[in-house]
């Protein structure tokens, strides 16, 4: 609990407090794990249930994913240019990539809304199958933790141009950058297990 | 003082294992599958109460030994920390009776999947059971009979029940007869039944399902050959025909008594069919309190697509309305 | 969506109605009682803000025991009803009510807090730490726990009680078979409390991997410290299933999805598999620190250091791995195939073996001791024999085969009962006679806790006894009524009659807490037992601070070689130091409320109402982040002069273990 300040590690690990929030963050990391895979079991055990409705090949816009898919790799690659920056004490840079990972990151959140619009329109929603169900709801969650983490970044904007790069607002940056990757490695393997293996089929 | 829990403790096993004396249903096998369950549990029985006089006399002993008494106030206690070779004991033992109770365990499980031994060469007769809010109902495919809420069955010859559910989980067991099974919908289960002598044996389900769930009893009645085929031939010739109205109206959450049918509502729908419609009544379950949104479902048996329509649009507006709700 | 104001209170049913009455009054009664005292601003600044680790467990204790009395009472009517055959006293809607609160608030709302409750007294103390990891984070734990809580026990009498049992399975707890509101109440007051359990194992996870005093390694932890460990690896293991489940059972029930449903290609097994998947190691997250308790307790009263430490974490370990993976045993009745059935079965077994390491070696440290014999002590000693028989049960149970006859029968509930309360009730008792002077600075009465004592244990065996032999002869368990012709009755009637005994138990506690709190003697030292770990190095009731210097540690049993060796015990007033202590803060409490309101309107599914509750979550994230509070230091003289008061105390102190 002292609030000593250990200059020789980098800004995000340098008080007591620090080294413990970004522990407990990948221990919290480690119980989203085990929420996404159970997610994924779900799925796994749903996704050929199809109760008469759609289909993976139904409903799948293989293009609009990859383009998807694309914007949140590259945001998680901007996100780390943003905690380069932050080593480097660059809080100009670091400002600067944090806007350009948001702004991916909506975009990818603009699409993935237009995906479910579509599959709406299609008239494959929730209520009409288990596999869907399992879909929404798995897609559906990774987009909400898109759309936190994204509300959750600006808030760490704001506090960066306040109060400037401190040991405080470095180790939120820090964490936030975690988040952000944890939710590219999940898209990664949505990509795989949802799309590319429903549109084999 | 402790003495009296102790006393009271020890003495429970005993009164445990007389269990087998007496006639506690699970202890009174009637039928090869209920007789090589009780079997595995005397055994296991034989092992826990080993361990249990064991480990009471243990505890016993010492607790009573090393209790701080008014003449060892002085003395102060070693410094121990353990013992290798002694945890290594209570490591090992255990192990071995875990060894001695999973070898038989596994046996049985194997060999309650199959036809009893002993019986492979009797024909089994199959009969689908199908439970329902708050019924059990019958179905001899073979026979083209159907019963409510009991069912009889020939002595000494394997019955294969085929599990299914029109409602929600629930589970078949008979005890006297061998152990349960749960039923569920769109799913099937299976298990082999037999019954030594012909007799009345009493069946129900164990899986809780909501208010009717006390009285969801059946009887087994097992008889010999020639009174069950008797008894299948007047069945044949003198029960109804169960049609697909009636057959919807017995699915509601009701009681019913015993019925019998002289067809199975197998003709048209088998619950245990992946795609068959579900039949459900969300409406007659309305109870007290704060009530929710119901939702629609499309593949509800009242959504009836446009050929099933054309088929029975005669008898489409037979009895729907009355009161069924619950309470 | 209009509000069907008709349905919104339960009515017609006096029992009901005399809950409500009683409801009403003792919140009038409580407000009142406050404003009369001037209580309000020390309630609010002492207890409802606070973020102190021993206050919070003391809340998290006291909901326990207010969660005790609800859930006992479920149980007392449970048995009643089921008194004499054909008994007409609760209909079997309000039966099935009742057994589904009984098991979600024993389980959830009473073992869990008073466990957690403990942890956070003791924990911190033990590894020689001022606080937790995060005592914010720790206050919003226990608010959440609480706003969940509540909002499941407002169920009975505002829109209907859940009852489909405490495992709500599907497809009975869905729309379909349960239209009523009444299960929402599970899915949403559960998830609320679960997240908040789910902070709370990270939290103890990082606070006993950074925050052990100098020395402390791992394997010189006490054994309470690492059973609350491991139970919190497995709260992070375990929770975010429960998390899943639970939202897909929402999903299902307030938005038409079709997860567990029977329509739609749902799969009722699915939730079995989800629920059991979380509710098994669920237990073990229970009986855990249950096991520390013990150890801890036996150790000092034996006056012997717990024998066969490393193979005691190795046990807790295999107990924990193996805790994951035997899920299926709660339903081997389900159709999985022989090959799935033997595996599930030897995993179950298999737990007998660590768990046996640990009986003996609880003997062995009994073994040359000296017992005395406290009221801490003959719950742990009444633990053992209980628990054997449980054990031994759960080794039947757990042979998949044999299980075709004990499944949902009376057997296994006795069964489960005979681990539960021996595992945990027991172990909640001894631990609340152990560490209530450390919690209030003064012991429980001895004389009227041996009534507590004996009064419940012979009536939970009478209780539970009885149902053993109920259910090997086919009496089923969530049955509110038997037959004359069942032959069950006077087994039945036994086990009635126990439940009041033990209910009598109960009842002398709390008049022991009532007495203790009126007349017992406050001139107790810090270490009333002669105890062994660091938490007894310090006051009684234990300062804010805990330590004004943080202790150093070369071994198990650290001040028990403290006082052997006469080191570390006093404190120079160089030595002391200001000291860094985090703000109270009203967020937590704040966050529990409106996580509760949105809860409730959620139950009713009054969506827009929720989603605008739910604002009021999101304002309080954004608030906390924008918080920079770094908390305040406590100056060396306060520090003195606090340190001074309980190492000098003028006249006699008692200690009540010599």
């Amino acid at each position: 609990m002292s609030s000593k300040i250990d200059y020789s590690l980098p800004l995000e690990y340098q008080t007591e407090q620090n080294r413990l929030n970004i522990l407990g963050f990948w221990i919290f990391l480690g119980a989203e794990i085990v929420l996404f895979a159970t997610l994924f079991g779900v799925y796994g055990v749903l996704y050929q249930r199809y109760a008469g409705g759609p289909t993976h090949q139904d409903i799948i816009m293989i293009k609009d994913v990859l383009i998807q898919t694309v914007l949140l790799l590259t945001s998680s690659f901007t996100m780390g240019i943003a905690i380069f920056e932050m080593r480097r004490q660059q809080l100009k840079g670091l400002i600067f990539w944090l806007v350009i990972t948001l702004l991916l990151g909506a975009g990818f959140l603009f699409m993935e809304i237009n995906e479910f619009i579509h599959y709406v329109h299609l008239g494959a929603t929730m209520q009409t199958s288990a596999f869907l169900s399992s879909l929404f709801v798995l897609l559906g969650t990774h987009g909400a933790h898109v759309t936190f983490g994204i509300i959750w970044a600006i808030m760490v904007i704001i506090q960066l141009l306040r109060r400037g790069l401190t040991p405080t607002t470095a180790r939120k940056t820090f964490i936030i950058g975690l988040y952000w990757h944890f939710l590219d490695v999940v898209w990664i393997f949505i990509f795989t297990f949802v799309y590319l293996k429903g549109m084999v089929g | 003082m402790k003495k009296g829990l102790f006393a009271f403790l020890t003495t429970a096993p005993l009164l445990f294992l007389s269990g087998c004396e007496s006639k506690l249903v699970v202890f009174d096998p009637q039928g090869p599958v209920a007789r090589s369950i009780t079997e595995l549990i005397n055994w296991s029985l034989i092992w826990m109460l080993l361990v249990v006089v064991v480990v009471f006399g243990l505890f016993g002993y010492i607790v009573w030994k090393y209790r701080e008494k008014k003449d060892n106030l002085d003395y102060e206690p070693p410094d121990e920390h353990g013992s290798t070779v002694l945890e290594i004991i209570w490591t090992a033992i255990p192990i071995l009776i875990v060894v001695a109770l999973t070898i038989p365990t596994v046996k049985t499980l194997y060999a309650l999947e199959e036809v009893p031994q002993g019986y492979e060469d009797k024909e089994p007769i199959t009969i689908h059971v199908t439970s329902a809010d708050w019924k059990w109902i019958f179905s001899y495919p073979e026979e083209g009979i159907e019963t409510v809420n009991y069912v009889n069955i020939p002595a000494d010859t394997p019955i294969l029940f085929k599990l299914t559910s029109a409602s929600t989980m629930q589970s078949f067991w008979v005890p006297a007869l061998g152990g349960q099974k749960y039923t569920m919908g769109k799913m099937e289960t299976e298990m082999y039944l037999i019954a030594d002598y012909p007799g009345s044996y009493e069946g129900q389900n164990t899986n809780f399902n909501g208010r009717g769930y006390a009285d969801m009893k059946f009887e087994v009645l097992a008889q010999t050959r020639s009174e069950y085929d008797k008894w299948v031939q007047e069945v044949k010739e003198t029960a109804p025909k169960l049609t697909e109205e009636e057959y919807e109206e017995l699915l509601k959450p009701t009681h019913l008594g015993r019925l019998t049918f002289s067809n199975t509502h197998l003709d048209w729908v088998n619950h245990a069919d992946h795609n068959s419609k579900t039949y459900t009544h969300p409406e007659l379950y309305r109870g007290h309190g704060y009530q929710g949104k119901i939702f629609e479902e499309e593949d509800n048996y009242r959504n009836k697509t446009s050929d099933d329509i054309d088929e029975h649009d005669h008898q489409e507006d037979t009895e729907h309305g009355g009161d069924h709700s619950g309470h | 969506m209009g509000i069907k104001w008709d349905e919104f209170f339960i009515t017609g049913d006096p029992l009901i109605l005399g809950s409500q009455i009683a409801i009403v009054l003792t919140m009038v009664g409580i407000v009142a009682g406050v404003t009369y005292l001037k209580k309000w601003k020390w309630l609010w600044s002492e207890w409802i803000t606070t973020v102190d680790h021993k206050r919070i467990g003391i809340m998290y204790i006291i909901s326990g025991v207010l969660m005790f009395f609800r859930g006992g009472m479920d149980g007392l009517l449970m048995k009643a009803q089921t008194s004499r055959p054909e008994m007409e006293f609760l209909d079997a809607q309000h039966y099935n009510e009742i057994f589904t609160t009984h098991g979600v608030i024993m389980i959830l709302f009473m073992a869990m807090p008073m466990l957690i409750g403990i942890m956070n007294v003791v924990v911190p103390l033990q590894i020689g730490a001022r606080d937790v990891a995060f005592p914010q984070l720790n206050a919003l734990s226990f608010w959440l726990f609480f706003g969940g809580a509540m909002l499941f026990n407002i169920s009975f009498v505002i829109g209907g009680s859940p009852d489909a049992g405490w495992t709500s399975y599907f497809p009975l707890a869905g729309k379909e078979f349960s239209p009523g509101i009444g299960n929402n109440y599970y899915a949403v007051a559960l998830q609320i409390a679960g997240i908040g359990t789910l902070l709370s194992g990270i939290n103890f996870v990082v606070t006993i991997l950074k925050m052990r005093t100098k020395g402390m390694t791992l394997m010189k932890m006490p054994m309470f410290t690492w059973t609350s460990f491991i139970a919190s690896v497995i709260i992070i293991a375990a929770f975010p299933i429960f998390t899943v489940a639970l939202a897909l059972m929402t999903f299902d029930r307030l938005y038409g999805a079709h997860f567990f449903t029977l329509s739609g290609g749902g799969l009722d097994m699915l939730w079995a598999n989800l629920f059991w998947l979380w509710g098994h190691p669920e237990v073990y997250i229970l009986v855990l620190p249950a096991f520390g308790i013990y150890s801890e307790i036996i150790s000092t009263f034996s006056r012997k250091t717990l024998f066969g430490y490393k193979s005691m974490v190795l046990s807790i370990l295999i107990i924990a791995l193996l805790s994951m993976v035997v899920w299926v045993h709660h339903f081997y009745t389900m159709g999985s195939g022989p090959a799935v059935n033997s595996i599930f079965s030897i995993t179950t077994m298999a737990i007998a073996v660590p768990t046996g390491i640990k009986i003996f070696n609880w003997l062995f440290t009994m073994r040359k001791g000296r017992i005395k014999m406290t009221n801490a002590m003959l719950w742990s000693l009444a633990f053992v024999p209980c628990f054997i028989i449980g054990g031994v049960t759960g080794v039947m149970l757990g042979m998949g085969a044999a299980d075709y006859q004990y499944h949902n029968t009376l057997f296994l509930v006795a069964h489960f009962h005979y681990t539960i309360i021996p595992g945990v009730v027991f172990a909640v008792f001894a631990a609340l006679y152990y560490w209530w002077p450390k919690m209030f600075g003064f012991t429980l009465n001895e004389k009227i806790g041996r009534w507590h004592f004996w009064l419940f244990v012979i009536g939970f065996n009478a209780t539970f006894m009885p149902m053993f032999f109920l259910g090997l002869d086919g009496a089923v368990r969530r049955s509110y009524t038997y037959s004359v012709e069942s032959g069950f009755a006077p087994l039945f009637l036994v086990s009635a009659l126990g439940s009041v005994i033990l209910a009598l138990g109960f009842i002398a506690f709390c008049y022991n807490i009532y007495w203790s709190i009126r007349h017992a003697d406050r001139n107790i030292t810090g270490d009333p037992w002669n105890a062994r770990t660091l938490e007894w190095a310090t006051a009684s009731p234990v300062q804010p601070y805990n330590f004004a210097k943080l202790p150093e540690v070369d071994g198990l049993d650290p001040f028990w070689k403290m006082k052997k060796n006469n080191q570390g015990l006093t404190i120079k007033d160089s030595e002391i130091k200001e000291i860094h202590m985090p703000s109270n803060s009203g967020l937590p409490f704040i966050m529990g409320v409106a996580f509760g309101v949105a809860g409730f309107f959620l139950v009713f599914e009054w969506h827009i109402a929720a989603a605008i509750a739910a604002i009021g979550i999101i304002a309080g994230l954004i608030y906390r982040s924008f918080d920079y509070d770094e908390g305040y230091h406590i100056p060396v003289d306060e520090i003195k002069e606090t340190e001074s008061k309980w190492r000098n105390v003028e006249g006699e102190v008692h200690n009540y273990v010599k």
